[in-house]
C-alpha cells in the first residue's frame, strides 16, 4: 500500500460528502467496500459502463428503487431486498435474468459499518441468485436529505423467444395461482416500525423467484400473465390485471394462504392483509389444464410449499376482482385507497 | 385461529340465516341501526346481506369517530399543528379527511407541518419524552373505547413531569347520540327515517357497559341487542332483535357477553372520569350540536388541555357543498343517494369524512359493495336460468 493511501475504517466511520466528490475518499469507498464485496468477472474491469455477451431471446430490463424503513428488518434487508425486488420483476416476463446495475444515494453520516452490513447482502442475495452486479454509481446527499440510504437496481434479463407473459393477456375460465403465504413482508416491516414496535417471530418472505419462473416456463410456455404483488399486496396486483385484461375475477377467500401470525398481526392493527406487501411471491394466470402442473412446480420449489390456486378469471365489463368470502356471502375486493403503510420496499 | 375463525364459521352462518329467514315474518319490514362502523364494516366485509332475507334491512348509524368530527375541529388540529410548529400526534384514520377547502393533516404535512401517524397514545407520550424541546399534542378522537388510553396518557404524563406533553380532547359520547338520533324529527315525527331497533356498540359497551342504553329502550320503546364486530355476531344479534320486534319486547339483550357486561369496565371508567368532565355541548357532523356529548379535560390536568395551551383563531369552517355526509351519519340516505359518491368523491379523493374512514358507510358502501345491485341481480338471473 501506497504510504499517503488511507483505508476506509468501516468499523467507526460515516459517509461524508467527500465520499461522493470524486477524490481518494470516493475511490477507496468503491474499492474497499462496494468492489471488494460485489466482486465478479465483469465489475471487476472497473468500467463506467459493463459488456455482457449478445444473448438469444429478447432482452427484458426492469428498475426498482428501493427507500424502505427500517433498513433492517426480519428476515432480510435493503440489500438483499434491492437485489431479490428487482429480479422478480424481470423474471415476471418469463425472463432468465443475467445482470444487475446498482446506484446507491447514500446520507451524509450514515454508518459505514451499516454501509457495508447492506453491501454484503447484496453481494450474498446476488450470489446466492447467481446474478452478478455488472456496474453501479454512488452518490452522496447532505445530512437531512436523505434517509440513510437509498438503492436503485436494474434487471437485465432475456426471455425466450416461445414466451409472451403479459399483464393484459388473462382470459375468463384461466387459473389465478399463487404461491404461497399473502402478508408476510408487510407485517415483518410493520413489527420493527418506530412508534409500531411488536413482538412477532414472522419474517419477511424477500426471496427472488427467476428460478421458479424458470422452472414453470419450461414446462408451460403460454403461460398468461406472471406478476408479483409486491406494494399494495395482492388486492393491488390482482387489480392491475383485471384492468389490463379487462377481465373479472372471482377469489375463494378460503383458499388464500395465510399465516396465522399474520393473521393475527393484522386483526390487531386493522389491516386486510390482502392488501399487505409480499416480496417473495407471484401470482400466475395459465389455463385451467396447465394449473395443476404449474402447482406441483412451484409446490416443488423451496419458496413455493404452500402455492395454491385462489380463483378463476371471470368475464366482467367492470373488471372487478370479487371474493366469495369464508363467511359465505361474497364482497369487492377493490384497489387500495391512499397508501396502507408507507415506504415499505 | 383461536377465536376468530371460530366467529366466521361458514355452517354456522348458514344455520343463523335459516333461522333469521324463519321468524322474520313475511309483511314486515326489519330496519335496524347498527350504530357502529365496526359493523357496518363487518356487513360489507363478510357479505353479511347476502345472507338477509329481503325485508331485513340495516340502517347505517353515525357510530365512526371520524366521520363525526365536525370540519372546525379538524381545521383547528391543522391550525395548532401549522400556527404553533407542534409535533402533532394522530390516529392514521383521521389523516386524509378533509377540512375546509380540502384541507387534511396528511396535506398540511405535505407542506411541512410535523404531523406523525401512531398506532397508541403510548406512542405519542414516547414522541414527548424523545423531542424534550418540541411541544407534542395528541389529537385525541373516538367513542368511549379511546377515552380511557387517552386518559392514561394524561395521568402518566403528569406523573413523570412530561411538560412538553398536550391533548386537543374530542372525545364523544354514544348514547348521548343514539339518544338525539331518536329525538330528531326524522325518526320522531316524519317516520322517514324508520328504526325497529339498535345493534349497539361492541367495543364501547366493554367500557360502559350494558346499562346506559336500558333508559333508552324503555324511553323509546326500541329493542337494543349488544352485537359484537364478528359476521356470527351481527347474525345472531339480528335473529334476537326479530324475535324482540315478534314479540313486542324492546330490551336490551347481551350477544357480546364474552366482552361486556352490564357495569362494564370500572376501571376503565374512574380512569375517564378522573380526568374528563362532560362539555356541555359539542358539534357532531350530521347530528348539530348535541348537549353533554363529549368530553373536556377536567382542570386538574389543565395543563395538559392543548386547547388551554394553543390558541386556535375564529374560522370559518365549511364542508364541501352537496356532500351528504350529514344524512348519510343520521341514516337518512344512503351513500349512494349521493350526488358526489363515486363521481367526485372516491376513496382516493374523498369530499366528506364517510368517505375516509374504514369505518365510514360510504368507504365500506365503495370498497365492498358499489355493484353490488348490479351484480347481485346477475348471479340472481344467471341462477334462476
Amino acid at each position: 500500500m501506497n504510504a499517503h493511501d488511507t483505508s476506509l475504517s468501516q468499523r467507526t466511520g460515516a459517509v461524508d460528502m467527500t465520499h461522493g466528490g470524486g477524490g481518494r475518499a470516493m475511490a477507496e469507498l468503491i474499492r474497499d467496500l462496494f468492489a471488494r464485496h460485489l466482486s465478479n468477472p465483469v465489475l471487476d474491469q472497473g468500467h463506467d459502463a459493463a459488456m455482457l455477451g449478445a444473448q438469444a431471446g429478447r432482452i427484458v430490463v426492469s428498475t426498482d428503487g428501493h427507500v424502505i424503513s427500517p433498513l433492517f428488518f426480519p428476515g432480510g434487508d435493503i440489500g438483499s431486498l434491492s437485489v431479490h425486488g428487482t429480479l422478480n420483476d424481470v423474471a415476471m416476463a418469463g425472463a432468465r435474468p443475467i445482470g444487475l446495475t446498482v446506484g446507491f444515494i447514500l446520507e451524509e453520516g450514515f454508518p459505514l459499518a451499516d454501509l457495508e452490513r447492506i453491501v454484503i447482502s447484496m453481494a450474498q442475495a446476488a450470489r446466492k441468485a447467481g446474478v452478478p452486479v455488472v456496474t453501479g454509481d454512488t452518490k452522496v446527499v447532505e445530512k437531512g436529505k436523505g434517509d440513510g440510504v437509498f438503492i436503485t437496481t436494474t434487471g437485465i434479463g432475456v426471455a425466450p423467444d416461445n414466451v409472451d407473459i403479459r399483464g393484459d393477456k388473462a382470459k375468463p375460465g384461466q387459473a389465478i395461482l399463487l404461491s404461497g403465504t399473502i402478508g408476510d413482508h408487510g407485517v415483518a416491516i410493520l413489527s420493527k416500525r418506530e412508534n409500531l414496535e411488536f413482538e412477532t417471530e414472522i419474517l419477511s418472505d424477500s426471496a427472488a423467484l427467476h428460478t421458479m419462473v424458470a422452472a414453470m416456463v419450461d414446462a408451460v410456455p403460454s403461460i398468461a400473465v406472471l406478476r408479483d404483488p409486491t406494494r399494495g399486496g395482492l388486492a393491488a396486483t390482482l387489480n392491475e390485471i383485471a384492468r389490463e385484461s379487462r377481465v373479472g375475477m372471482m377469489l375463494d377467500e378460503a383458499e388464500i394462504p395465510l399465516k396465522p401470525d399474520v393473521s393475527a398481526a393484522c386483526e390487531l392493527l386493522g389491516l386486510d392483509p390482502l392488501y399487505v406487501a409480499n416480496e417473495g411471491k407471484l401470482i400466475c394466470i395459465c389455463e385451467e389444464a396447465d394449473a395443476e402442473r404449474l402447482l406441483e412446480i412451484m409446490r416443488a420449489h423451496p419458496h413455493g410449499g404452500d402455492a395454491a390456486r385462489i380463483g378463476t378469471v371471470t368475464e366482467d365489463a367492470n373488471a372487478l376482482v370479487q371474493m366469495r368470502t369464508g363467511f359465505g356471502g361474497t364482497r369487492v375486493v377493490d384497489w387500495l385507497a391512499g397508501e396502507q403503510l408507507p415506504r415499505i420496499c | 385461529m383461536k377465536y376468530v375463525q371460530e366467529y366466521r364459521a361458514r355452517d354456522l352462518a348458514q344455520k343463523l340465516a335459516g333461522a333469521i329467514a324463519r321468524e322474520a315474518e313475511a309483511g314486515r319490514d326489519y330496519h335496524f341501526m347498527e350504530f357502529c362502523g365496526g359493523h357496518t364494516h363487518a356487513i360489507f366485509r363478510y357479505g353479511v346481506q347476502d345472507l338477509m332475507p329481503d325485508n331485513v334491512k340495516f340502517v347505517h348509524g353515525p357510530g365512526c369517530p371520524v366521520c363525526v368530527l365536525p370540519v372546525r375541529r379538524l381545521d383547528d388540529a391543522v391550525e395548532i399543528a401549522e400556527r404553533h410548529n407542534v409535533i402533532l400526534c394522530s390516529y392514521g384514520d383521521m389523516m386524509r379527511v378533509p377540512g375546509t377547502k380540502q384541507r387534511s393533516l396528511i396535506r398540511a404535512k405535505a407542506d411541512g407541518a410535523d404531523i406523525r401517524m401512531v398506532y397508541s397514545t403510548m406512542d405519542a407520550l414516547k414522541i414527548a419524552r424523545d423531542n424534550p424541546d418540541r411541544q407534542v399534542v395528541f389529537f385525541a378522537i373516538g367513542f368511549e373505547t379511546t377515552t380511557p388510553p387517552t386518559a392514561v396518557a394524561i395521568r402518566k404524563a403528569q406523573a413523570d413531569g412530561i411538560e412538553n406533553f398536550s391533548v386537543f380532547c374530542n372525545h364523544v359520547l354514544t348514547p348521548a347520540a343514539i339518544q338525539h338520533i331518536l329525538e330528531s324529527p326524522e325518526v320522531r315525527d316524519l317516520g322517514t327515517v324508520k328504526i325497529d331497533g339498535f345493534l349497539g356498540p361492541s367495543h364501547v359497551s366493554s367500557v360502559i357497559g350494558s346499562e346506559p342504553y336500558e333508559f333508552f329502550a324503555e324511553e323509546f320503546r326500541k329493542p337494543v341487542v349488544i352485537a359484537g364486530f364478528e359476521p356470527l355476531d351481527v347474525m345472531q344479534s339480528v335473529l334476537m332483535l326479530i324475535r324482540q320486534v315478534n314479540e313486542g319486547r324492546h330490551e336490551v339483550e347481551n350477544e357480546y357477553t364474552r366482552v361486556v357486561t352490564r357495569e362494564g369496565n370500572l376501571k376503565a371508567q374512574e380512569l375517564v372520569s378522573d380526568v374528563f368532565e362532560l362539555r356541555q355541548d359539542f358539534e357532531w357532523r350530521g347530528l348539530g350540536m348535541v348537549p353533554y356529548s363529549a368530553l373536556q379535560i377536567r382542570e386538574a390536568y389543565a395543563a395538559f388541555d392543548a386547547e388551554k395551551r394553543f390558541a386556535v383563531s375564529e374560522k370559518a369552517s365549511r364542508e364541501v357543498k352537496s356532500c351528504e355526509c350529514p344524512a348519510i351519519l343520521r341514516g337518512v340516505k344512503k351513500p349512494t343517494d349521493c350526488k358526489l359518491f363515486g363521481t367526485v368523491c372516491t376513496p382516493d379523493n374523498p369530499m366528506g369524512s364517510c368517505m375516509v374512514s374504514s369505518e365510514g358507510a360510504c368507504a365500506a358502501y365503495w370498497t365492498y359493495g358499489r355493484f353490488r345491485s348490479e351484480t347481485k341481480a346477475k348471479a340472481d338471473k344467471e341462477a334462476a336460468a
